[in-house]
């Protein structure tokens, strides 16, 4: 056991330090500069560094770095340590990108790759269907291939962002004579153009980030297929992998932790700060336990990542830890909140005894949509428990051509 | 960073298991848990052939000279297997004595520890469950009087280390006179306790107290966390395996999606915490701002954990479960052993809230 990151590793640190403490925030003689403006002159000068984007090639934008876990890490650890912006986490960088780098054609990589990750190009992720949730492979929306073009029709739902996306990436079925999961392509479409309606969807929060996706004669060229013609499953893999990583990060339970702390000095129990409170303390030790096992299974899993070896299944839990946690954080919040607790987000806000009651009243609900997003909690529970312990795979899945 | 075990300590893992899978089949445990001496002599003398009894013993004492994560990987095997030896005690005797003595406390018992020669203990708890240094009320003094509760394997030790007012340790030699044990009905067959009355006995003090007890503590919590991991993972290993072969409705039940799911979360309760003992134990001897804290932080949860997949366990085997017959009971009561000795989940989240300065 070795915590430390190795003399190398901390000069590299050094370096990474200062140049965050040189160069973030960007500041400017003649004019205020904007966040958004600061930000990408500074992803700028990291990229050149060597410090974003490293898995991405040059010729596309990136860095293109030799693979190293440990020092993204630091990289995080630095950047964050200072609030300076990391890589856009947009749905478009986190599983676009990546799958575009193993599996889309040269000229996709070309056109797709740069813009997206500067913020350029937004996309959203057209999956799920009315009919096909968790039961995904079971997507009905319809691609023919008429002359040189993709004709799409179905629908797609919970598509975040599709109101704002130029692009979106999507499954849908283009071989209907194929089996289930041998019949579904992946494909990219141009969000602007007749064909499709947007509807949005209200979320319990209150607010509009998901939509409805309706495909009336959509259109599409024939070359924006990523992969073969049935090979979609299989490439939506690579980025369903990626989603499951970065939801899994340990780093936000501690956060979340460390808020409900606060929360807990800032509140009152029986005119006493509730952090003093004997119940309170002992439900955030309680928790603490939880985070800090989520917090140094997180270590194994880089360790195991940094020396090309497999955390087994421990990876198909980071999910459900998290979420886990989520929730009996959410729940400990509203306990704090009082009275407060009756509120609406919106009315919590107005309000003027914890600034940060709206904050936790939304968060309540959408540690819900945390859970569900990405494969579901029990979907976890079927992974963790048919691939992690071995257990009878459900007769009833027809995962004849899936994996 | 790398955050994993050595291969010494996977070697380690493997070579006390190997002797366990060999000379304590589930029947031999079956025997002595059912027995009247709660104790396998054979099987502690293998172990202490391979080194267990001075694991972290420096080597000047005849110790292998390691460190409390060597020590806490050798618990979780012995946790997995439900060993019944003295190794809790004895090891955290040695601990107290090497951390506490004075040059000749450790030559005088340190090797004899180390060969397995003498077997140690600690004798810390107070009536109404006053485990900690600081609640310690036992005068100090070259004879002590008074009872001590809980002491794990007294009947076979040769020494005691003995917790003392002001969180000082005492060091009392078993065959010393005015010592009398009185045996525990204990949950817990493979860890048998006594309640120990010292009247006017001889007592010598640890140099060092004041930074052994804590220590002593802590290693104390980091090693039940360390033994929880094993035991826990056992029992979700034979709550799998059961519901691999046991068939009802005419299918194996571990095609039920909810036996499934209890499955998983019993999963989820085992192995996130391998990393949260690690580091613990580590903590002791690389992160001194953190390992008192850490130590309550780790044996608070994983014990409650342990305890948890005990009755997860007990659910999973039906009404075999419930049967003085069904293995799972084994475990079940090492769950309670650790859950409660030298205090509950609760009294540690309490310290480590107040360490934390919440």
């Amino acid at each position: 056991m070795d915590l430390s990151y190795g003399s190398a590793m901390e000069g590299f640190r050094d370096e990474v330090r200062s140049f965050v403490e040189s160069n973030w925030p960007i500041e400017s003689e003649n004019e205020e500069l904007s966040f958004d403006k600061q930000a990408s002159v500074f992803r700028e000068r990291a990229i050149g560094q060597g410090y974003l984007y490293r898995n991405i090639p040059k010729k596309y934008g990136g860095s293109e770095q030799e693979p190293d876990v440990i020092k993204a890490q630091i990289i995080r650890e630095e950047f964050t340590r200072k609030w300076a912006p990391t890589e856009a986490r947009g749905i478009g960088t986190m599983m676009l990108v990546p799958t575009l780098l193993e599996k889309g054609e040269e000229w996709q990589k070309e056109k797709f790759v740069q813009p997206t990750i500067t913020g350029e190009l937004t996309w959203c992720q057209g999956y799920s269907e009315p009919g096909s949730g968790s039961d995904l492979a079971s997507l009905m929306t319809k691609g023919e291939l008429q002359g040189d073009e993709w004709v799409i029709n179905g629908q797609k739902i919970w598509t975040s962002g599709a109101h704002v996306a130029d692009y979106m990436f999507c499954l849908v079925r283009t071989e209907p004579e194929a089996s289930k999961h041998a019949g579904i392509s992946y494909l990219l479409l141009d969000m602007n153009q007749p064909g499709i309606e947007v509807r949005p969807l209200r979320m319990m929060t209150g607010s509009s980030d998901f939509n409805e996706v309706f495909f009336n004669d959509a259109r599409t060229p024939k070359d924006w297929i990523v992969g073969k013609r049935g090979e979609g499953w299989l490439v939506s893999r690579t980025t369903l992998k990626h989603e499951r990583n970065s939801i899994g990060a340990a780093q936000q339970t501690r956060a979340a932790l460390a808020g409900l702390v606060k929360l807990a000095r800032e509140s009152e129990i029986d005119g006493r700060p509730a952090i003093e409170d004997s119940s309170i303390r002992q439900q955030l030790a309680e928790l603490e336990g939880y985070v800090k096992a989520h917090q140094y299974s997180g270590y194994r899993q880089l360790t195991q990542d940094a020396k090309g070896g497999d955390a087994g299944i421990i990876n198909m839990m980071m999910k459900l830890l998290s979420t886990e946690i989520g929730h009996k954080v959410a729940g400990l919040s509203m306990d704090l909140l009082e009275e407060e607790g009756l509120l609406s987000a919106g009315g919590a806000q107005l309000g003027n005894r914890s600034s940060s009651a709206g904050g936790w009243i939304s968060q309540y609900m959408y540690s819900l949509g945390i859970a569900i997003a990405g494969g579901t909690a029990n979907v976890q529970r079927n992974v963790i428990s048919e691939r992690g312990l071995g257990l009878p795979r459900d007769a009833a899945a027809d995962r004849s051509s899936g994996k | 960073m790398n955050f994993d075990l050595t291969e010494e300590q996977e070697m380690l893992q493997q070579s006390l298991g190997n002797v366990m899978e060999n000379e304590l089949p589930v029947n031999r445990l079956r025997e002595i848990f059912d027995g009247e001496a709660g104790h396998d002599p054979e099987l502690w003398k293998s172990l202490v052939e391979l080194g267990i009894g001075g694991l972290a013993i420096s080597d000047t004492y005849g110790g292998a000279g390691l460190e409390i994560l060597d020590l806490a990987v050798a618990a979780e095997t012995l946790g997995y297997h439900g060993a019944p030896v003295p190794f809790l005690g004895h090891a955290l005797a040695a601990v107290a004595i090497e951390a506490a003595g004075n040059e000749s406390q450790k030559k005088k018992w340190l090797p004899s520890l180390a060969t397995g020669d003498l077997v140690g203990t600690v004798a810390l708890a107070e009536a109404d469950g006053l485990w900690q240094p600081d609640e310690w009320k036992m005068a100090a003094g070259d004879r002590i009087s008074g009872v001590k509760e809980f002491v794990p394997c007294a009947e076979l030790s040769g020494v005691m280390v003995v917790g003392l007012e002001g969180g000082q340790l005492g060091l009392v030699d078993r065959n010393a006179e005015g010592i009398s044990l009185e045996p525990v009905d204990g949950a817990d067959r493979t860890r048998r306790m006594s309640h120990v009355t010292f009247e006017n006995t001889p007592c010598e003090l640890l140099a060092d107290s004041s930074r052994g007890a804590g220590r002593l503590r802590d290693v104390g919590l980091v090693l039940c966390a360390a033994d929880a991991l094993g035991g826990s993972e056992r029992l979700l290993e034979m709550s799998v395996e059961y519901a691999k072969t046991r068939e009802q409705f005419g299918v194996k039940i571990g095609h039920f999606q909810a036996l499934k799911h209890q499955l998983a979360n019993m999963a989820l309760d085992v192995e996130p915490n391998r990393g949260l003992y690690w580091f613990a134990a580590y903590a002791q001897d690389h992160e001194p701002e953190e390992a008192e804290r850490i130590a309550a932080v780790a044996k608070a949860h994983m014990t409650d954990r342990f305890m948890q997949v005990a009755r997860d366990a007990v659910e999973a085997h039906g009404g075999l479960g419930f049967t003085w017959e069904c293995d799972v009971q084994i475990w079940f009561k090492r769950a309670m052993f650790n859950r409660s000795f030298l205090g509950t989940p609760s009294q540690h989240r309490v310290r480590s809230a107040d360490l934390a300065g919440w």
